[in-house]
This record gives C-alpha cells, structure tokens and sequence, in this order.
C-alpha cells in the first residue's frame, strides 16, 4: 500500500474542506485587500486591541460563569469562593477586571484617534455610528459588571443609579420598578442586570462588532490624513481606490503584524496587572442594614461621582437627564455635520482643543472623586486629636472649646493641622479671617454650605468654642477684629 | 401569461406570510411586554407596601435616634440579606416618631446619625440633614425621606416596602406627623 505524503494529505483534506465551505477564496481577499501604506502604523492598533481584549472578556466571562452564582442571596459568597477556593479563580476574575478597565480606555484611546484623524468623515459616516454603539455597550458592560461584582459598592451604586432614573418626569417611578425588577435592589436585579451582561449587551456587542468590521473592510482603512488634503464626497471614494492602488500593501502582512505585537502586548500587559495586583474585590457583603459604608463606583465612572457632587443641586436633575441625550446625540451627528473637509489634526485647532478639555475635565474630576473633598471623614472628631501647639498655653474655656470642637464633629468637616475633613475650610488660621462675632454666627446660623448648630450647641459649649476658635491664628497676627466696634469704643483694632 | 402570473402570485403569498408572522409577533409581543413590565403592574394591582413592625416603642428611647431594621414586606427566594432594610427612628415624644429611610434624599447613599452635632450625614456626596430630616447643607433638594408610621400596640409600624427615591410616590418630605395628618397610613 502506498502511502502518502503527509503535507499532500492535509492540502488534500483542506481542499475537502474548502469545496464545502468555500471560505478560503472570502478570507484570502479579505486579508490581501490593499490598505494605504501609510495605515501601516502605530496609531492604527488600537481597534484591534480592542477587539482582542473583547475576545478575553469573552472567554473569561465564560470560565466565571461556571462558578459565580447570579442570586443576591449567594453571589457575593460565590465570588469568594473564586477568589478563595477555585483554583486560579482569582485569576481569572482578575483578568477579567483588568480586562475591562483596559478595555473601555483602549476603546477610548480608539475614538479619540478616530475623530483626530477625521475618520468619521464621508463615507466612514456608518462605521463611526456603530462605534458610538460600541463605547455605550462597552460602558454597560463595565457598568453592568460592576453590578455583577456584588458587592456594598454593587449595591449602593444601584440606589444612586435608581435615584437618577427616579427623576425622570411622569414615569421615573415606574422605569425605577423596570430597572430593579421590583419594588427593591435585592434578587430579581441581580438577575436582571446578569441578563444585560451575559446575555442582552454581549450579544449587541458582537453584532455591531460585525458590522464595525464589515464597514472597515467594505469602505477601507482610513489613509494617513495629510494636511490640506480635504475630503469631498464627490471626489473621496475615486482618490481613495487610486491611493491604495497606487501607495497600497496587502493589509496581510504589511499592516497587520503590528497589530499582532500590540493585541500581544495589551493582552501580556492585562495578565500582569492581574498577576501583580490581583481581582477588584468584591468589598463588604451587600446587606442594606451595614450602613457604615463608603460606596464608591469603578474608576471609569469617578468622573461622575465627583459631577454629582460639584453640580449645583438645581442643575443636577437637567445635567443627568439632558446631558447624555445632548454628548449622545452630538457623537451620532458628528459625521453627518461635519462629512467633508479637513481631516488632519493639525489643521483642526477646535478638534484638538475639544479633547483636551475633555480630557483635563474628566482627569480632574477622577481624581477629585479619589479623596472626594466634599464628604464629612465621618471618624476625624473620633480619630485626629487636636494639634498639641493649638492647644499650648491656653485658658481652661479655651481648652474646654477644643472638647467641644472635637466632641460637636467640627474635624469631620474642618481641618486642623492638615488633618480632618476638607468639605469646609481648614481652620487653622480662621481667627485671622473672621472677628468674634462671625465666628458666633457663622457656628449658630451656618450659612455656605455649613448647618447650623444653634440647636446643637448650648451657650456655654458656644461661648468655649469660640474661645477656641478664636486662638487659631498665625504667630504674630493678631486675630480678626469689627473696625467700627473699635472705633464706637474709642480703643485701636 | 401564465409564468408572468405566477411570480406575482408567489410574491403575494410571501406578502401575506410576512403580515402572518408580523400578526403573530404582535400577539405575542403583549405577553412580552407585560411579562417585562411586570415589575410595575404587579404593583400598581396589588401595592408593594405593607405595614410593617420595627418592634415596641420601648426600645426607642425619647430623644434620641436608633437604627431599626426590618425585612421588606415583598420577597423573592432569592433575596437574602438585600430584603433587610435599616431605617432611623427618631422618638421625639411621647407617641411622636419620626421613621426616615437611611437612603440619602440626593442619591440613595446610606446616612449615617451623628447624635453629638445632631446631623444626618451621607459618606457619598456630603448632604446634611438636621435631626427633624430637613436639609441642613450639600447636594439634597429636599429633606430625608420619612415612612408614615403609626403606633399600635405598643408596637411602632411604618408603612414600608419600596426603595425610596425622589420620583416615587412613597417619598415623603420629613413632617414629624404621625399617620392621618399628613402623612396617612393605608
């Protein structure tokens, strides 16, 4: 019997294959399709990236799956079990964490290269669209796993999350019931959220990743924008064809093996913040009757964490209302109302200067949102005791005000020696800023942000803290002083 | 004649197959739907709130502010612990209470009873609320949410049962009224 040679024998088996599928021929053109030159850079990895780390929330969504447990009632003990007692467990959660913070910055770092080198413009118009899609189904799902980790954080940030939806007018209430799948947060909105994770949001996602790629290869990858070269409609698609003909590469290989090295990298460098710094949580057990408790969302949602606390209350309702309606639909209408034209950065100043603001807007809002300056640190009164040089060499009364300050909780909310609350100011110095008598009021009326403790304090208590209050300027500068009182009872200020 | 008539009657059983499907869909999108709204039409039909017992009046000493817990009157299998709910009873005098959800009136965030300065706190985005609910200082609108209560029995029983949130229709501003001034129990 003759026998064959093994290579013939997997051509042979491959072209079996291939006369029933006839995919070879799709995927050969697909991969050989000519691609501007110039496309063949860095900047053009980061849709793949993305693509890559979408395949390992994937997988390991999938091998979670197998043990989380999607009940309020069990979830949370589920998740330790991961963490704790299912081999590499921990691991996997980890991955898939650190998959998704990387994941909705790469999808970011993607859009912003997009718009800065005017790929949305005529006739990507569609691509972009459905990359609009994309990032709103990629902050679900960052926002929906949050929910799935469930946790204090989990479950506090749903409450914040039906407050929101409960100010939308007439039918706030009842979106309220749809969104927690009941009267309460508790099982039926773990399994609802569960649902839009695993099931509704992942497969959306997937479509409109077809259709994202299917318009990229249909439409082609977007050239190098020069300077001065301008998109028109009637013109574009005929400059297009003759620029790939002419200065173009097969996408396989001349563009796609940096891809691979990033997709590598990105992926190499996920397993190492999740080696190094392991899973995110969960935190404390969601029991709504633990109330000592800080929730806090995930780092891609600081920003508005600290919005909601710097808004002015009035503008908060139409803020969260019209707000993502106003970003949403300005994303959506990008293309459509600015299709032709420039696409270059560097001739595009108003582009640039839009990301950078945003980008300083939501930077600084994050990190407002670490140490949260707004919040009372609810132990200071308890925990700081009051600086020994604020405290040397002075009267009983004036002592006896330090209790009070420390006892009232003032140091939740005021700093003394760099140390208490920031949500009023530090007082330090504050006897140089204010006389007595605005001290008094300023502690009885309250006023700037500040409640009033006339009901809190007796005169006594009142007459020590000022006292004390009163002792808290610098070194050689006499305490603040009522100029016309000076002046009504003939003595100098 | 007779092969041009045949697309046209072919493409008029497609037609009427297209409006089959659409007609069955449509019939069954309203199971659909209604299964989906369900969360809200149950309580429209049947009301999530009960009365509920957070235990006798005695253990809440006049003048002060206790955390209280109780279990949600409506629960599924798979709640757990999320079904228990912490409120403040704040025992003003005598027969007089006021029940407020720890639920902070801007976001939901848990307050926390600071009795020495005798202010509500909230940890999230640093609303303040006096010890009668009103709003003292920060983001709130409006003063805490408080649980019409009565007291029967020597027992202290509010009407509970839904998260309170500034749209819904249980969010009473703080009063300080018993049920039947202002703020009637069912």
């Amino acid at each position: 019997m003759r026998t064959e040679d093994p290579v013939r024998l997997i051509s042979r088996i491959g072209r079996w294959f291939d006369h029933r599928l006839q995919l070879a021929a799709p995927i050969r053109e697909i991969a050989e399709h000519p691609v501007p030159r110039t496309t063949a850079s860095w900047w053009y990895v980061f849709g793949s990236a993305a693509l890559v780390v979408l395949i390992l929330q994937i997988v390991t969504g999938v091998l979670l799956a197998l043990t989380y447990v999607p009940s309020a009632a069990e979830a949370w003990n589920s998740l330790h079990a991961l963490n704790n007692d299912v081999s590499l467990g921990w691991f996997i959660r980890a991955l898939h964490g650190w998959g998704s913070n990387f994941m909705v910055a790469i999808v970011l770092i993607h859009m912003v290269q997009v718009f800065l080198f005017g790929a949305y413009k005529f006739p990507r118009e569609l691509t972009w669209v459905a990359g609009v899609f994309l990032l709103l189904m990629t902050l679900g799902m960052a926002f929906t796993g949050q929910v799935l980790r469930f946790d204090q954080d989990a479950f506090w940030g749903l409450g914040i999350g039906a407050s929101i939806v409960s100010r939308v007018p007439v039918v706030g209430s009842a979106l309220v019931k749809v969104m927690l799948g009941g009267p309460i947060i508790a099982g039926a909105t773990l399994s609802r959220f569960f649902t839009l994770h695993v099931f509704v949001i992942p497969g959306l996602l997937v479509a409109f990743v077809a259709l994202h790629l299917f318009l990229v290869l249909k439409l082609g990858i977007n050239e190098w924008p020069m300077p001065g070269r301008l998109v028109k409609k009637s013109t574009y698609e005929m400059q297009y064809h003759e620029l790939t003909r002419t200065d173009g590469a097969p996408f396989v290989p001349y563009a796609i093996w940096k891809d691979l090295w990033f997709g590598a990298a990105v992926l190499a460098a996920v397993a190492l913040c999740a080696a190094y710094f392991g899973p995110f949580g969960p935190s404390g057990q969601p029991d709504p009757t633990i109330i000592q408790t800080v929730p806090k969302p995930d780092y891609f949602f600081l920003w508005l964490y600290a919005l909601l606390a710097l808004l002015p209350p009035s503008m908060e309702t139409p803020v969260l209302l019209v707000g993502p309606v106003l970003v949403i639909g300005a994303l959506l209408l990008l293309p459509f109302l600015f299709g032709e034209g420039e696409k270059s950065w560097r001739r595009r100043p108003i582009a640039v200067l839009v990301i950078l603001f945003i980008a300083v807007a939501l930077r600084s809002f994050t990190h407002l949102a670490g140490y949260s300056p707004w919040s009372p640190e609810m132990t200071a009164w308890s925990g700081e005791p009051v600086p020994q040089k604020a405290l040397a060499g002075r009267t009983a009364l004036e002592r006896q005000g330090a209790l009070v300050f420390q006892g009232k909780q003032c140091r939740n909310c005021h700093a003394l020696g760099e140390k208490g609350g920031q949500r009023g100011p530090a007082l330090d110095t504050v006897a140089a800023r204010l006389t007595e008598e605005q001290l008094i009021r300023q502690v009885l009326q309250g006023g700037g942000n500040m409640p009033a403790y006339g009901n809190s304090l007796n005169p006594a208590e009142t007459t020590a803290l000022v006292a004390f209050l009163e002792t808290l300027h610098p070194a050689g500068q006499a305490p603040a002083q009522d100029a016309s009182r000076g002046a009504a009872t003939g003595s100098r200020p | 004649m007779k092969t041009q008539n045949q697309p046209s009657r072919r493409s008029m059983l497609m037609k009427l197959g297209i409006l089959c499907n659409g007609l069955v869909a449509a019939v069954l999108a309203v199971p659909v739907v209604r299964f989906l709204l369900s969360s809200v039409t149950r309580g429209r039909a049947h009301g999530y709130l009960s009365s509920v017992s957070l235990g006798s009046a005695g253990q809440f000493p006049e003048g002060e502010t206790r955390l209280a817990t109780f279990r949600n009157p409506y629960v599924t299998p798979s709640d757990g612990k999320t079904a228990d709910t912490a409120c403040w009873v704040r025992h003003v005098s005598g027969d007089q209470f006021q029940v407020f959800a720890v639920n902070c009136a801007h976001l939901g965030c848990p307050v926390r009873w600071f009795a020495q300065s005798g202010l509500f706190l909230c940890p999230c985005h640093g609303g303040a609320y006096y010890r009668d609910g009103t709003r003292a200082a920060g983001p709130p609108e409006r003063g805490m949410f408080e649980y019409p209560y009565k007291v029967e029995n020597g027992l202290v029983l509010i009407q509970a049962g839904e998260l309170p949130t500034p749209g819904a229709s249980t969010a009473h501003v703080g009063t300080g009224l018993p049920c039947g001034r202002r703020t009637p129990c069912a």
